[in-house]
Parts: C-alpha cells; sequence; structure tokens
C-alpha cells in the first residue's frame, strides 16, 4: 500500500464498469497495493482494459515512476470478472458505468444480493446525485460519492461526497482508503457538479457564447487566458480536447439538475456539433488540428 | 513606429516604469482639470499617442480634433468601453482601447486586450499591436464589449465561487485545492481574490452588472462586506 494500511480496513476493491474511467480507477487502486477486481459485462472491454493499464505500467516503468517490477506486481494485483457474484469479496466497490440513474440504480441492486453487509458502495458519478444512486442500492447509508479526475491514474484529485444517509464512519473509511490509494481527496456537499464540474462547466460556456457573441476569436481568448491567468491550457483548446458532444451532454445534465442559466448549452455547440466540428477528434473544433491524436502522445 | 504618451492620474497598466513608457519619443504628464486646448497631446502628427492614466478618456476627448492624422491612439481603459469616449456610430478608425490585465492589488501581468471597433483600420491596429509587443506585452484583440476577455469571463466565476463558499459546497481550501488540482490553475479562486482584494472584485463586477445587466456579474454577498468594511477604512 502506499501509505500506512493499518488506516483502512479495505483490502480488496472492486471496480465495476472499465470504461477509460474504471480501468484508471483500477490502475490507481492496484498500485496501492489494494486486490482490485475489475469487473464488465462485456469480455473484450475487460481485454482492453488490462491491455491499456499493462501499457500505462509499463510505460511507468520506463519513466521512472515505478520501479521496476512494480508493472508487473500491479497487474499481478488485478484480476477480470465477467460475473459480478465475482466482487462479492470486495470490502469496497467503485461503480464507473454510464452516467445514467436507472442503470447504476440496476448495478447497484445486484451488488447489494452479492455483496457483504460490510461492503462500501461508492459511485464515480460526476453529476448525478448521490444521495439519488444510494437510494436504489438497498444500502444508503454504506454508500459515498468518489469522483476521480479524468485520467484517474495520473490525477490524484478525488471528491468524495456523503449523500444525505451516507454513516459519518463509511465516509471516514472511504476516505482512508482514498488517501491509501495515494490520492488527494476533497470533501464537498452533494451537489450537482459537485466543485469542479459546478465550476468548468459554466465557465466553458461563457467562453463559448463569448466566441459566439464576436467578442473575441477563439485564439486571442486562449492566449489571454493562458497569459494573464498562468493556465496550463486555454479554455477553447481545452473545450477541443473534451468535444462539443460532451459538453453538450455535460451542459445537458447539469442544467437539467439546477436549471441555471449558465449551465444551459450554448446555442453554437449545438450548431458544432451539427456540422461535425467536435474538436480534436474531428480535426476541427474552435480550432484546426493537423493530426488526430490525443493530447500527450 | 514612434509614439508620445500622455499620462493623466494613475495607470493601473503602467504603475510603475515600463519598457513601453521608456520608450515612447516624449512623455507628458496631464494634471487633472489642467487639460487645455493646446496641451501636447493635441500636437501629435503622424506618429501614434497613447493615453494612459485614470484620466486617459477624457485627456483623449480633449485633444481629439487634433489627432486624425496619428498612426495610432491608445485610450487606457478602466471597466468602461471604448464607446464612451469615441462613440459607437460614427468614430475616428485609428483609435483603440486597451487595458493591461491585472486583477486587483496584484502587479499588471503581460496581457494587454487591445480593444478595437468594428471599423476600425487595420493599419492602426497593427501599429498599435507592434509597440505594445515590442514593450514585451502579449496582445490580445477583443471588440469593444463590457469586461473585454478576462472581466467578462472571471467575474461570474469568482461570484459563483464566493457564492457556493457561503453555501457549505466545501470549504475554501477544497474548493482552491480542486480547480488547482484537478484543472491545473495555478490558484484557486478564493485564494486569489484574497490576495488581491476582495473589494476590488466588487468594484469590477459591479460595473459589470450595470453594463450588462445580467444576474452572475452581480456581486456576491462577501465582495460587498469587503467593500464596505474597506469604504469604512477596515482591513479586508
Amino acid at each position: 500500500m502506499s501509505q500506512d494500511s493499518s488506516t483502512t480496513r479495505i483490502r480488496t476493491i472492486g471496480v465495476a464498469g472499465c470504461g477509460t474511467m474504471g480501468t484508471g480507477i483500477a490502475i490507481v487502486a492496484a498500485r496501492a497495493g489494494f486486490r482490485t477486481k475489475l469487473f464488465d459485462a462485456r469480455e473484450a472491454t475487460l481485454a482492453q482494459a488490462m491491455k491499456q493499464a499493462g501499457a500505462f505500467l509499463t510505460k511507468s516503468v520506463q519513466r521512472g515512476k515505478l520501479a521496476a517490477g512494480q508493472d508487473a506486481e500491479t497487474l499481478a494485483r488485478m484480476s477480470t470478472h465477467a460475473s459480478l457474484e465475482d466482487l462479492a469479496d470486495c470490502d469496497l466497490v467503485i461503480e464507473a458505468v454510464f452516467e445514467d440513474l436507472a442503470v447504476k440504480h440496476a448495478l447497484f441492486a445486484a451488488l447489494d444480493k452479492v455483496c457483504p453487509d460490510g461492503t462500501i458502495f461508492a459511485s464515480n458519478t460526476s453529476t448525478i446525485s448521490i444521495t439519488e444512486i444510494a437510494g436504489g442500492s438497498g444500502r444508503p447509508d454504506r454508500f459515498v460519492g468518489m469522483h476521480f479526475c479524468l485520467p484517474a491514474q495520473l490525477m490524484r484529485l478525488v471528491e468524495m461526497s456523503p449523500g444525505m444517509l451516507t454513516a459519518p464512519e463509511t465516509f471516514e473509511t472511504a476516505w482512508q482508503a482514498c488517501q491509501t490509494m495515494g490520492q488527494y481527496p476533497v470533501h464537498t456537499r452533494d451537489t450537482p457538479g459537485f466543485i469542479l464540474n459546478y465550476f468548468l462547466i459554466p465557465w466553458h460556456n461563457d467562453v463559448i457564447n463569448l466566441v459566439d457573441q464576436g467578442v473575441a476569436t477563439p485564439a486571442d481568448i486562449d492566449l489571454a487566458v493562458k497569459t494573464a491567468l498562468g493556465y496550463p491550457l486555454g479554455p477553447l483548446e481545452l473545450l477541443d480536447m473534451i468535444g462539443m458532444d460532451t459538453q453538450k451532454l455535460l451542459c445537458d445534465a447539469m442544467h437539467g439538475l439546477t436549471h441555471e442559466p449558465r449551465a444551459a448549452c450554448p446555442p453554437l455547440v449545438k450548431r458544432m456539433v451539427g456540422a461535425g466540428l467536435l474538436g480534436r477528434k474531428s480535426g476541427q473544433g474552435f480550432h484546426r488540428y493537423a493530426d488526430d491524436r490525443i493530447f500527450g502522445a | 513606429m514612434s509614439y508620445r504618451i500622455v499620462k493623466g492620474g494613475e495607470s493601473r497598466s503602467f504603475p510603475g516604469d515600463h519598457a513601453f513608457v521608456q520608450a515612447a519619443g516624449a512623455r507628458v504628464s496631464v494634471a487633472r482639470g489642467d487639460v487645455a486646448a493646446d496641451s501636447p497631446a493635441g500636437s501629435a502628427s503622424a506618429s501614434g499617442v497613447a493615453f494612459i492614466g485614470a484620466d486617459a478618456g477624457s485627456l483623449y476627448v480633449a485633444a481629439a480634433g487634433r489627432l486624425g492624422s496619428a498612426s495610432f491612439v491608445l485610450v487606457e481603459l478602466g471597466t468602461e468601453c471604448l464607446g464612451v469616449h469615441i462613440g459607437d456610430d460614427d468614430y475616428p478608425t485609428n483609435v483603440l482601447g486597451f487595458a493591461r490585465f491585472r486583477l486587483g492589488d496584484a502587479e499588471p501581468t503581460a496581457l494587454v486586450e487591445l480593444v478595437r471597433k468594428p471599423q476600425t483600420s487595420e493599419a492602426a491596429l497593427e501599429a498599435a499591436r507592434d509597440v505594445l509587443a515590442a514593450a514585451g506585452l502579449v496582445v490580445a484583440v477583443c471588440q469593444d464589449f463590457p469586461g473585454r476577455i478576462l472581466d467578462r469571463l472571471l467575474r461570474p466565476y469568482y461570484n459563483a465561487a464566493l457564492r457556493r463558499l457561503d453555501e457549505g459546497l466545501a470549504s475554501a481550501a477544497d474548493m482552491d485545492a480542486t480547480l488547482r488540482m484537478g484543472l491545473g490553475y495555478p490558484k484557486g479562486p478564493i485564494e486569489l481574490l484574497r490576495e488581491t482584494g476582495l473589494h476590488h472584485h466588487f468594484e469590477v463586477t459591479r460595473a459589470l452588472h450595470e453594463q450588462l445587466g445580467q444576474e452572475p456579474y452581480a456581486p456576491a454577498r462577501r465582495a460587498r462586506n469587503a467593500w464596505l468594511r474597506k469604504a469604512g477604512g477596515g482591513g479586508q
């Protein structure tokens, strides 16, 4: 374990849903010494998750981020499972499935039948209420929000939120497990978007509206923000990485929950989605891109 | 490109000596209320003129009739639009506004927002950009809207952060840490406002709220309180 393992009773962590985020969380858990079980109903997704984890860990050794051999040790702590029953011995299960309340409820209801009473459930949701998800879990007192940032294997921040019925000892245990994973938890209320998305989605919408209103060009806006504020990326560069289609989904989710005008999807986003100007993934968004390599590649 | 500087009042963009001021061919300081028709600014010929300081707008207006042949005219702006000084319909095409971005009591940044109007001449724009860049400043061009680029974007974000702090979303430390670690920002909003003066934020966002009439610019309670304390002679 990366920190004193005596501070947590958690030994085995399940990760349900092995897309990009789930895979990243599994790497974090296994790298910190936890026995880590990856669950996904799709065998191909599980295979892809292990392949990506292996490639990332190998690269970590090459870059000196991990000692030689730690990549293999970490991988050895990871196992894949297409059957939910295999998570029965997990002390903590972190869900990272599609952002849909019904999907999450179905998953947790099934997990509740499989896992013992002492297992803590956590959701990696970025927008849905922890209390609402917990309401369909069968164990709202042993439920907590753990929102990792993308890419989880590189970003230390985790937004942790108790639901309305979360028991204090549940939150404390999950908090300790998070710290033992080597992450940096911050405590937020269970409100839409928590901290990061609550601020980021409207901020991006404001920037998009600035472009649409002709206040300045995307290049000038990015230049101004980076120069004056020292941000590593201009907001429109970041939006091009996020993608206009994703921004629209985020806006729809946030605005649907908060009805705050700044969270409403800007008309320009809808036009850009319609035109196929999605950002880096399509070769053009607010900026043009010569190739389709992802950031950092 | 030669240019002269006419200064009236304290300049937020150039509070001290700077390469842009040093490189000017002539520097004239004009006391408030002493803007005579034959003031030095009025004798500008083909070179550029930069009006800086809190009184830049009024100094420009007093000299405007004789600046038609200047290659460019720069007018330092506060929270007001350039149109306040030159009009929004029929205006001289060689006049641009500018402000060096600066958050409250912090030192001015290298970023200059250069404000143009739809009919601004490209030659004047490029000439102004060149002299600012030659002084080591980074120029972002924007149209003449309240708040330009940065204040327009930042003030709703700061107001939201202050309101959410009141509502107990998280502690100030956790909010700042989240935005630093999650997005790579050098500083979080609360620590930045506290360091640079919360009362300054109140003054800027109040001005923008008045101009834009939009709720996100309405000053947050904490900012208003800081400003009232300051006005009453207290600290923050």
